[in-house]
């Protein structure tokens, strides 16, 4: 079995727990439709995400000089990794010149993806997840399990256990005011006088040069205010053309995201405050090789609304880790199989190809179709299960050809009409684990038709 | 009106009824309808699960056997979707671009290219819930999805059945989630497609339904499954065997 149904099939085995999960997340897809059912020109402004985005993918490298140098001669100093590596370097290398070691971090699933904070602990920098959510599964040494929610999968009472080891609060407390409360005054202690602030970036504008980061808490922006070193991380993918682009993407953000009209803070950073350092780096990390696949290309328009995962009818029953990858669910399952096709090979599958997900899209990203097209991929490089390929392999032979056909059919349907119920329902038959198989009618259509047109 | 009539292989084999009743839909609507002999399957199940290099001599079969019609009407959304949708990959000859357009799910052919609005004569005494599947919802737009703003009409198969007399359609909680079937993910991840399955029929059941229909045998083969497994008060059937009953 592969990986995902593995985890997932372990996920549904407390139905309570993954009905709970479900309606969550569903709650916040309700949400998302109430607050787009509110904005008539809703269509129009995803269209015209979408060809924004489509338009920077395809003049990126322009796009990313004229916002370096705009950058630059705001006072910002730009950096430029290739991969995870080079960007762990760059960020640790900026901590060592300033002397900095008490580093707080918020809002960065960039981060996430090159295991940055791993890195910085074992170079002796302390480093504090100050988004709250972010901050339980820091707590708990686990990866978010949502890009938006990062841990959604957890239910208040095991934050209240969680606080209680970690921060002190009383044994079975489980109110989010009061565990909120907690949260507060535990991260104000290392928002001040922490020595440097990192944040992610939601859109980079190249027009003037600046990062815009969402966000519902704003403990992004009290960490990069009090902090002398500011630190922000982006994907190549993250430029917007001009400033009045940004309008359109924070109408859809927050709207797909969590049926918010826009986020609680939109904070715009362009140049450091005197007396301090603004730091960008830009990183590629095999994203100019997604750009360079004609198929797959479009999946780096994603703004991270994960609106995909909320509607995805299996995220919600599977739970985000069942994915094993930074970002989970539908979008997640295009993106990383271009990181490493081999180890996600199984995620392309992890779906009914129901198209939820794309209709959702604030960017209209075709993610069902490059599901499907990545399932190919799999299966040409030689990495889907071999008896599954030799199976439809046989298939596709006997349903090219109508006898052939008929004669299989005709079999299947006697085996399935005499053999006794212990042999048919055997453990090789994942189907009839929890369902019957259909009735084995005596006559197909065809043998119905051609008696009653002979007759 | 000439039209060939595609009836897919699971619906060939185990639900044989649902291809009789659409034959008999539409001859009854005053269709000339031709069955080609030869006819098996359209290459989604090797297709869906990553083999689409199998499934080109099915498609080429099924070019070879349907070239000279002017529609092909199937009761099947998915295996339509995926004649339209697939088929691009082999050679686009006239052939098989007047075939990609004109293959047409059966609710498409009766109201766009028929003009009808109503069947004379259908009767069914019973609360339906209509599951809308999703290769027909989201890959034909055959009715509204749920993700979408502006105006959309209701399905065509809603407008069909609210025709019928003494039908009563159930308005569901979840107007369009999946129900988990997904060709091979229905075994590879059975799990999480019994549990979707479940979850949707639940919502049936709570709404008091007594039939369950769709456009796409296929979701009801899966949820049937889990209707017998369980014994869940509740049947399925295909729309066309609805719309083809009589009894006014």
């Amino acid at each position: 079995m592969n990986q995902h149904a593995t985890k997932a099939k372990a996920f549904i085995q407390d139905e309570a727990r993954t009905n709970w999960h479900d309606e969550a997340l569903w709650f916040i897809r309700a949400k998302r439709d109430q607050a787009t059912a509110l904005v008539a020109e809703w269509e129009a402004l995803r269209e015209l995400a979408s060809g924004i985005k489509d338009h920077v993918l395809g003049n990126l490298d322009q796009y990313l000089e004229q916002f370096s140098e705009r950058a630059i001669a705001n006072g910002v100093q730009v950096h430029w990794a290739r991969d995870a590596r080079e960007h762990n370097q760059i960020v640790l290398g900026i901590l060592q010149q300033t002397n900095a070691t008490r580093l707080v971090k918020s809002k960065s699933m960039l981060t996430e993806e090159c295991g940055l904070s791993d890195y910085l602990v074992e170079n002796g920098v302390s480093v504090v997840d100050t988004d709250l959510g972010e901050r339980i599964i820091q707590l708990r040494e686990e990866p978010p399990s949502h890009i938006v929610l990062p841990a959604i999968h957890l239910k208040k009472e095991e934050v209240g256990e969680l606080f209680h080891e970690h921060l002190g609060t009383p044994a079975g407390l489980s109110d989010p005011t009061q565990l909120t409360e907690a949260a507060r005054h535990h991260l104000r202690d290392h928002l001040v006088g922490c020595d440097a602030a990192l944040t992610g970036v939601n859109f980079a504008i190249a027009e003037t040069g600046g990062v815009v980061v969402c966000t519902n808490e704003g403990n992004a922006d009290m960490g990069v205010h009090s902090a002398p070193v500011q630190i922000h991380c982006m994907g190549i993918e993250k430029i917007i053309p001009r400033a009045q682009d940004l309008g359109i993407f924070i109408r859809v953000l927050a709207r797909s995201a969590t049926g918010q009209p826009s986020t609680v803070y939109t904070a715009h950073h362009h140049r450091p405050r005197p007396g301090t350092q603004m730091h960008i780096v830009i990183v590629d990390n095999g994203r100019t090789e997604q750009l360079g696949r004609p198929d797959f290309r479009n999946s780096l328009k994603c703004i991270r609304c994960g609106a995909c995962m909320n509607t995805c009818p299996i995220y919600r029953r599977s739970g985000g880790h069942s994915y094993g990858t930074t970002v989970p669910g539908p979008i997640g399952s295009i993106l990383t199989p271009g990181f490493d096709l081999k180890q996600h090979a199984d995620l392309p599958f992890a779906s009914t190809l129901c198209g939820s997900c794309s209709d959702v899209c604030p960017v209209k990203i075709n993610i069902h179709e490059q599901l499907y097209q990545w399932r190919q991929a799999v299966v040409e490089a030689g990495l889907a299960d071999p008896a599954k390929v030799q199976t439809l392999n046989l298939s596709g032979a006997i349903l090219a050809k109508p006898w052939w056909y008929r004669i299989t059919g005709r079999l299947a349907r006697l085996a399935l009409r005499w053999a006794p119920r212990w042999l048919v329902y055997n453990r090789w038959n994942t189907w009839g684990q929890d369902r019957e198989l259909p009735p084995a009618p005596r006559e197909s259509f065809q043998d119905w038709y051609r008696k009653k047109h002979k007759a | 009106m000439r039209v060939a009539l595609f009836i897919p292989c699971y619906i060939d084999q185990f639900y044989p009824q649902v291809g009789r009743a659409t034959l008999a839909l539409l001859e009854r609507l005053g269709c000339e309808v031709v069955y080609p002999l030869g006819q098996t399957c359209c290459g989604q199940p090797m297709a869906n699960a990553g083999c689409e290099r199998d499934a080109l001599q099915t498609y080429h079969h099924f070019v070879k056997t349907f070239s000279d019609f002017p529609y092909i009407v199937s009761p099947s959304g998915s295996c339509v979707y995926h004649v339209r949708q697939h088929y691009d990959v082999i050679d686009q000859t006239a052939v098989v671009q007047a075939i990609r357009a004109r293959t047409l799910e059966l609710s498409e052919f009766l109201i766009d290219v028929l003009g009808i609005q109503a069947i004379p004569g259908a009767r069914y005494p019973h609360r339906v819930g209509i599951h809308a599947s999703c290769h027909g919802l989201r890959g034909l737009r055959l009715g509204p999805s749920s993700e979408l703003r502006g105006s959309q009409p209701p399905s065509g198969i809603h407008r069909l059945l609210e025709q019928v007399a003494d039908i009563e359609i159930v308005t569901l909680d979840r107007s369009d989630e999946c129900c988990g079937f997904g060709g091979t993910f229905a075994v590879s991840e059975a799990s999480v497609s019994v549990k979707m399955g479940a979850d949707r029929l639940a919502d049936h059941l709570r709404n008091g339904v007594e039939v369950v229909t769709a456009s796409d045998m296929s979701c009801l083969m899966h949820l049937e499954g889990i209707i017998r497994r369980r014994n869940y008060p509740l049947r399925v059937a295909h729309y066309a065997e609805i719309l083809n009953t009589t009894g006014v």
